[in-house]
């Protein structure tokens, strides 16, 4: 117990101290959850009447951030599934700051969620016992279910495996090996349940096809991927873990299999009902060149087909993808195009016609892109700080040993650790 | 803490404020009964985050609605599954608020399913002249939202072209010079689809060249709305139409992108209802005021249905293209013409089975 306190207390004093570039990056973040404060306030107080929702597109800029990031949280995977089960070195050496990931995007997931509904107030309504829980009736049910389970292995996973490392003890197989497992098999299984939570409901017939689950999980294990890469090539310049080049081949390996898939489903749901074009098709349509002289979310649309197209060109390319320069830009290209397929791409034309077949036009109002803004930045300020720990963990800077040596044996503890130091 | 606050308000209702639920005034209730919601507000206020929550969102209230609103009425559980007693105290609740937020007697009547009822609703769409007298009575019975700021119908009239083909359209194939020829007149819109333009606003109705198509809630047999909703505050009542509890819902809006019909509104602001246009005559699962974030939608004006009178819509339409009745009763008026005419339902591909029929002199 003594140890579980002195492992807080160690943490905690370890990710507060930082360069003067660390405390610029956190006081950003801090100026952006302001913003998400007034914003959550104002959502409060007059509920969402000051978003660019209406109840013709009631779903918009939150929910397709909440889609997004389950992706982001379920890509975190392409880090643990080669450490663990092909035992890739690089990558089992820093599979860590994957579930770390994981941890931040659920997060960021629920936030979105919260700030999607109209009573957050009434959210102990889903809580079983005191409330009602609509299992196995409602996929949003489902979801939650998947969500939080996956947010608690992964929390638990990675902090064991961190407060070994702290103590210096050998981890217990027995117990870390299943939850590794059970928790690869989950991150396939939240994405999934997010895609039926829209491809279930006929009465949005662009989301209504069996493709849409295989579809998200392509693209989450492009943009999941992409992201980890810039954290990785992020954590090499700024800190003194090296993370091998192989780990972030091997990652720029997977981003290039996935993107290739999800730009092959995006192609075949195009053929599959332009070629056809019923009244179904009419969202994709919409989508794709507009009609009627509704045209907002064309752009949208090519920009991001065309950041994934290039993306996928230079990820393709070995002599481009080795390029650490040209392979974050992939990453950055990949990681946005993504981000507006699911949001402007997906989410909003299921709505567009409505089922009466009325067309309305969505743009996120100013509050809704301050608040998405302030959501993302309380889970950039968990990253970096969970990224700052565990990577102090990982580097020895935070040890049991280390601190404990003030007190009790001097001089050998610190020999030990010394060659992590350099 | 919240008893004793909630004990005060129960303690400041007086007959003298002429309220209408002195038949169900909480000193009436039966002792063992109080005591029985005593243990259930102090079990819920152990769960400090509830209390955090609540905290928040009383905070944030304006002041007007932070004086109308109490802690009991925060902590009750869902409507289908609270006791008798229960129901009585969570209405009485409400009429008190009501009452003071309103100025006048609000009634909030309970009245339940009724047995050896389906209820079950025709639409002649011949006789539909597409004056819209049905959307707005409901409006003024069902207590909706109105005015520019956020106006809620919860009867949308779907005007759709006659059809017309010309000769001049003959030349207009697409897509031109690939090949395969499309008709010119491929595009003209014709007949009863339900896709159709309900912003209309004519000088008289009907128009030359249109039919109408009114729609609303279909109060289907299978409500995929039902299905969806993660917390079951909307369900099929036992006499047939689809209700909310407005009190449960938690605005995630989960309903509205299942509902095949565009027949769910949401309140994205405090609804605006004016004093004196209020209808006090409400049933909590019907047409009583309702609060931000919610969902809601016809609910066959269950507050009046319930006592033997037709929905407002019915009443109102000055042509008669409105039936209503109980499907179980081979002598109703919709018994009959489903017998009788032939009759069909919205999207039936969808197996959502509603009881809303249309059909055709």
């Amino acid at each position: 117990m003594d140890k579980l306190k002195r492992f807080a207390v160690d943490y905690v004093t370890y990710v507060v101290k930082g360069s003067p570039a660390f405390y610029a990056w956190i006081a950003l973040l801090c100026a952006l959850i302001l913003g998400l404060l007034y914003g959550t306030y104002l959502h409060a107080a007059d509920g969402l009447r000051y978003t660019g929702l209406t109840d013709q597109v009631h779903d918009g800029l939150y929910l397709a951030n909440f889609v997004f990031l389950v992706g982001i949280a379920a890509g975190a995977v392409t880090i643990v599934f080669p450490a663990y089960v092909y035992h890739h070195k690089a990558l089992h050496s820093v599979a860590v700051l994957g579930e770390m990931l994981a941890i931040s995007a659920v997060l960021m997931c629920m936030l979105f969620i919260v700030s999607h509904m109209g009573r957050p107030d009434r959210l102990w309504h889903m809580l079983p016992i005191i409330g009602i829980y609509n299992i196995p009736n409602s996929m949003l049910a489902w979801d939650t279910l998947v969500l939080i389970g996956y947010l608690f292995l992964n929390f638990i996973g990675g902090f064991y495996y961190l407060y070994k490392k702290y103590t210096g003890q050998p981890l217990n197989d027995k117990f870390y090996l299943p939850l590794i497992y059970v928790s690869i098999v989950w991150a396939l299984s939240i994405h999934t349940v997010t895609a039926f939570l829209l491809n279930t409901m006929p009465s949005r017939p662009m989301w209504h096809h069996s493709m849409m689950p295989i579809r998200f999980i392509s693209t989450a294990f492009a943009a999941g991927p992409s992201l980890i890469v810039l954290i990785f090539l992020i954590v090499r310049a700024r800190t003194r873990l090296w993370i091998e080049n192989s780990a972030i081949d091997l990652l720029a390996t997977i981003i290039t299999y996935c993107l290739g898939l999800a730009l092959f489903l995006t192609l075949s749901e195009v053929v599959t009902d332009l070629y056809a074009n019923t009244e179904h098709a009419m969202g994709l349509q919409y989508l794709m060149f507009g009609m009627h002289g509704f045209n907002d979310l064309v752009p949208w649309f090519w920009g991001s087909l065309a950041a994934m197209i290039v993306a996928f060109a230079i990820l393709l390319t070995p002599y481009w993808r080795t390029n650490y320069r040209l392979l974050a830009i992939a990453c950055i290209l990949a990681f946005c195009g993504i981000w507006i397929e699911k949001g402007m791409g997906l989410l909003v034309p299921g709505f567009i016609p409505t089922p009466i077949g009325e067309f309305t036009q969505y743009f996120p109002s100013t509050l809704e892109i301050f608040v998405t803004l302030g959501n993302w930045a309380v889970g950039f300020l968990v990253l970096t700080v969970l990224l700052k720990g565990a990577i102090g963990i990982l580097l020895g800077e935070i040890a049991y040993a280390a601190t404990a040596q003030d007190k009790t044996i001097s001089g050998n503890a610190e020999v030990s650790i010394a060659p992590e130091l350099t | 803490m919240h008893v004793t606050n909630k004990e005060k308000i129960c303690n400041q209702q007086s007959p003298a404020e002429g309220c209408a639920c002195s038949g169900q005034a909480p000193g009436a209730a039966p002792a063992d009964n109080v005591s029985s919601r005593r243990n259930f507000l102090k079990s819920a206020g152990m769960l400090s985050v509830n209390s955090l929550l609540g905290t928040a969102a009383l905070m944030t209230m304006s002041d007007d609605a932070r004086a109308n609103m109490d802690w009991a009425e925060w902590f009750q559980g869902n409507y289908r599954l609270m006791s008798d007693e229960e129901k009585a105290l969570a209405r009485a609740r409400l009429e008190r608020r009501y009452s003071r937020e309103y100025g006048k007697a609000v009634t909030v009547d309970g009245t339940p399913a009724q047995e050896g009822v389906l209820m079950g609703y025709a639409l002649n769409i011949k006789k539909c002249i597409g004056c819209r007298r049905c959307a707005k009575a409901c409006v003024e019975e069902n207590n909706q939202s109105r005015g520019k700021d956020q106006e809620i119908e919860w009867i949308r009239v779907l005007k759709m072209e006659k059809g017309e083909f010309s000769k001049e359209k003959m030349n207009q194939g697409y897509p031109e010079g690939l090949g395969i020829q499309v008709g010119g007149n491929a595009y003209s819109p014709a007949g009863v689809v339900l896709e159709g333009e309900h912003y209309y606003q004519p000088e008289a109705v009907p128009e030359k060249g249109s039919v109408y198509m009114p729609i609303a809630c279909m109060q289907c047999e299978k409500p995929p709305c039902v299905k969806v909703c993660p917390v079951r505050t909307t369900y099929r009542e036992a006499d047939g139409p689809v209700v909310i509890d407005y009190n449960w819902c938690i605005g995630c809006r989960m309903c509205m992108s299942a509902c095949p019909y565009w027949a769910r509104r949401f309140n994205w602001s405090d609804p605006k209802l004016p004093k004196e246009a209020m209808n006090p005559v409400t049933h909590y699962l019907g047409n009583r005021p309702r609060m931000k974030g919610v969902v809601e939608k016809c609910t066959f004006c269950i507050q009046r249905t319930r006592k033997g009178r037709y929905p407002a819509c019915v009443e109102v339409c000055p042509v008669g293209a409105r039936k209503f009745g109980n499907l179980l009763d081979p002598n109703s008026e919709v018994s009959r013409i489903i017998e009788r005419k032939q009759v069909f339902r919205l999207k039936a591909e969808l197996n959502t089975y509603p009881k809303f029929f249309y059909f055709m002199d």
